[in-house]
């Protein structure tokens, strides 16, 4: 009854004549509303792992339960699929496009949703969010008139669109300054706690890391330590 | 469903190209120019083309002619025109019933002196005919005077225009309105001056003519009737006019046929014929059928079952309507060789940029496929872009070019004619444009791998 689930993932890319194993056979679980860091040094192979874990690649071998239902060998349509309903991503350099309303880069994720929203639904979901992270007097600007701490908002918000099991967050902080990066650390944990979603950051700062209730330390392609850890909250 | 999903697509592909300004711009130019240099051109292309076209109906490339056929007795050929079975009623007829036909006039010839006061001249041609001979001829704009009318005609009224050359030589240079000058020794009144017209193909001076209504040439200055248009000078004059002053004057061209031989070859009561009919086409093209329609009604009326016996024969300008034809698909052909290439050019413009605009917009591409968008979403919102950005140009092109068109009709008084087709065509051939040109930039874009273009800077 885990929400993520792992079985043994291997990761090798193939360059020319040379193999470069990334994943060296990682078991992992995570539940339900559990705040996460993934840490690791530049090349431990946690970018690999969250590329895997947020379904934009596939693992060499392995399982991977998302929700019950395997996944590693998905096609590439169906991954783009779970992406859209299962999944939030968050970047470290937010991502937002250029000149287009907050409001729009919100809903922009729902244009890929199958299933039919009505454009009132799509709008009153989106201006919900973004007042939810604190912009809802800002929904017509564009990403250049707002601050790096309210653009990874902005970014957060359009994650949250869909009303994803899993939010992913890739160094959420790296391009803000120290204020900022409490100040969407403390939004992310508030959205655990109040709302129930799981996060999962990805990050080398243990400044960041100790915000959450978890680490899971990645070294060399393996876990190092995955336990539950007890200065998560201050 | 469908509808919904296309209408998202639209819409963020709009918006797309909104972000953008001044790509957008730039992408759409090398559209707006090509298809705006495509509709001045087809604008100009087809006005020239018709006025070309006109100018050489004006020459008379439409005029058809209906010549009476040969008459043969005893074994003996008369020549072309020597059948005397045209009648004015066949040309009425045929201005009734050949609906290819735009106008018709009966034609009598004659041939001999005119005088006014002290002064003498022997014009190319005389005449007679009705009104209509203007039309046929596109000779409708009269220096001076009319025309005389159908009323004139019926009456036999001495009346007649004149042309250019004869307003020259006979009355050098004060007005032939209203003056009397004689025409084979019968008195008419000048009532009109017609406008010049130089020289035919065959380098006759067309201005060097009288113009009468037929019944007048025919009854009363004595035209003969059996003169073809092949024979010359010495018209035979076989109808007894009141004013013939010197018979004999010209020599019979024909034997006068024994008793024995009229026994033979007993003629139906005489009724009245012309010399020829000249028609004209409506236009061109529509020559053929305009053909056909007379050798059939003229069979029809001549009561002939067998081709061979036709006893009349319909010449057209074969030469002047080739070139004509040749011009107009000449042109055409130059025009379509221009656009296509302005179009193409237009289109590898809006590929580059296109391509361009896809690295450009390599994260944009990432993000779209993290959140979920599939490679068809991406190639679907691309090529959608491109075929937006191609049909916009093509309409501003299109406003552009008519507007061009235009000016140049309005500065420059160069015949434009707006073309519809072209207009039709342009905006098709702008959207395949970009469907064909954009396809490829879209389909790289949807082949990205989205670990690879979120990573891209």
């Amino acid at each position: 009854m885990e929400l993520i689930e792992l079985k043994n993932i291997y990761k090798t890319y193939y360059m020319g004549d040379i193999d470069v194993p990334v994943l060296k056979g990682i078991t992992l679980s995570i539940s339900k509303g559990e705040f996460v860091a993934l840490m690791g040094a530049s090349g431990s192979g946690k970018s690999t792992l969250m590329n895997i874990l947020g379904c934009l690649d596939h693992p060499t071998s392995g399982e991977y339960w998302l929700e019950e239902r395997e996944i590693s060998r998905v096609s590439a349509d169906e991954r783009a699929n779970l992406r859209n309903h299962k999944i939030g991503f968050v970047f470290q350099n937010f991502n937002l496009l250029a000149r287009t309303s907050a409001l729009e880069n919100v809903m922009m994720p729902l244009s890929y949703t199958h299933e039919h929203v009505s454009d009132k639904e799509v709008k009153h979901r989106a201006e919900e969010l973004l007042k939810r992270v604190g912009l809802g007097d800002r929904l017509h600007y564009e990403p250049s008139k707002l601050s790096g701490g309210q653009q990874q908002r902005v970014a957060v918000a359009r994650a949250l669109i869909n009303r994803p099991s899993v939010l992913f967050a890739d160094e959420p902080t790296g391009n803000l300054d120290s204020k900022t990066s409490e100040e969407v650390l403390a939004m992310f944990k508030q959205l655990n706690v109040e709302e129930g979603i799981t996060v999962i950051i990805v990050t080398h700062d243990p400044n960041v890391a100790r915000h959450t209730q978890r680490q899971i330390h990645i070294h060399d392609g393996l876990i190092a330590n995955g336990q539950t850890s007890q200065g998560g909250s201050q | 469903m469908r509808l919904f999903r296309l209408m998202r697509i639209l819409r963020t592909a709009l918006r797309a190209i909104r972000r953008n300004p001044m790509r957008t711009a730039l992408t759409m130019l090398g559209i707006i120019i090509g298809v705006g240099a495509v509709i001045a051109m087809m604008e100009i292309g087809t006005g020239s083309s018709n006025a070309i076209a006109k100018t050489i109906a004006r020459m008379g490339a439409n005029t058809l002619l209906v010549l009476p056929g040969a008459a043969t007795s005893g074994g003996i050929g008369f020549g072309a025109g020597s059948s005397m079975t045209l009648t004015p009623q066949d040309c009425d007829a045929i201005i009734r019933d050949c609906p290819a036909v735009k106008s018709a006039a009966p034609l009598v010839r004659a041939r001999g002196q005119i005088v006014y006061q002290d002064r003498n001249w022997v014009p190319m041609s005389i005449y007679g005919t009705t009104e209509n001979y203007l039309n046929v001829r596109d000779w409708t704009d009269m220096a001076q005077g009319d025309v005389f009318t159908d009323k004139d005609v019926r009456n036999s009224t001495k009346v007649c225009i004149i042309g250019q050359t004869i307003a020259r030589e006979l009355f050098q240079g004060s007005s032939p309105i209203g003056k009397e000058m004689r025409v084979l020794n019968i008195s008419f009144k000048v009532v009109g001056v017609l406008s010049s017209k130089g020289a035919n193909m065959m380098g006759m001076d067309q201005d060097d003519i009288v113009i009468a209504p037929w019944t007048t040439i025919k009854f009363r200055v004595g035209a003969s009737s059996s003169t073809s248009s092949g024979t010359s000078s010495s018209t035979t004059s076989t109808a007894s006019s009141p004013s013939q002053l010197y018979p004999n004057s010209q020599t019979s061209l024909y034997p006068v046929p024994s008793d024995t031989q009229t026994a033979d070859n007993p003629k139906p009561v005489r009724f009245t014929n012309v010399d020829q009919i000249v028609a004209a086409a409506n236009s061109a093209a529509e020559i053929p059928q305009a053909i056909d329609q007379m050798t059939a009604l003229l069979r029809e009326r001549h009561r002939i079952r067998n081709p061979k016996d036709d006893d009349f024969n319909i010449r057209n300008m074969t030469e002047m309507t080739n070139a004509l034809s040749s011009t107009t698909t000449l042109m055409t052909k130059l025009l379509l060789a221009v656009a296509l290439i302005s179009l193409i050019v237009g289109g590898v413009g809006i590929m580059n940029i296109m391509l361009v605009s896809v690295t450009e917009r390599t994260r944009e591409i990432g993000l779209r496929m993290a959140v979920g968008a599939r490679a068809k979403d991406i190639l679907r919102q691309f090529l959608i872009e491109a075929v937006v950005l191609c049909l916009a140009g093509g309409i501003l092109g299109i406003i552009l070019g008519c507007g061009g068109s235009y000016l140049i009709t309005r500065f420059l008084r160069w015949p434009t004619e707006t073309s519809v087709p072209a207009i039709v065509a342009s905006v098709i051939v702008s959207a395949s444009v970009g469907i064909v040109f954009g396809y490829y930039p879209a389909w790289k874009a949807s082949r990205l791998d989205p670990i690879e273009a979120l990573r891209y800077e």
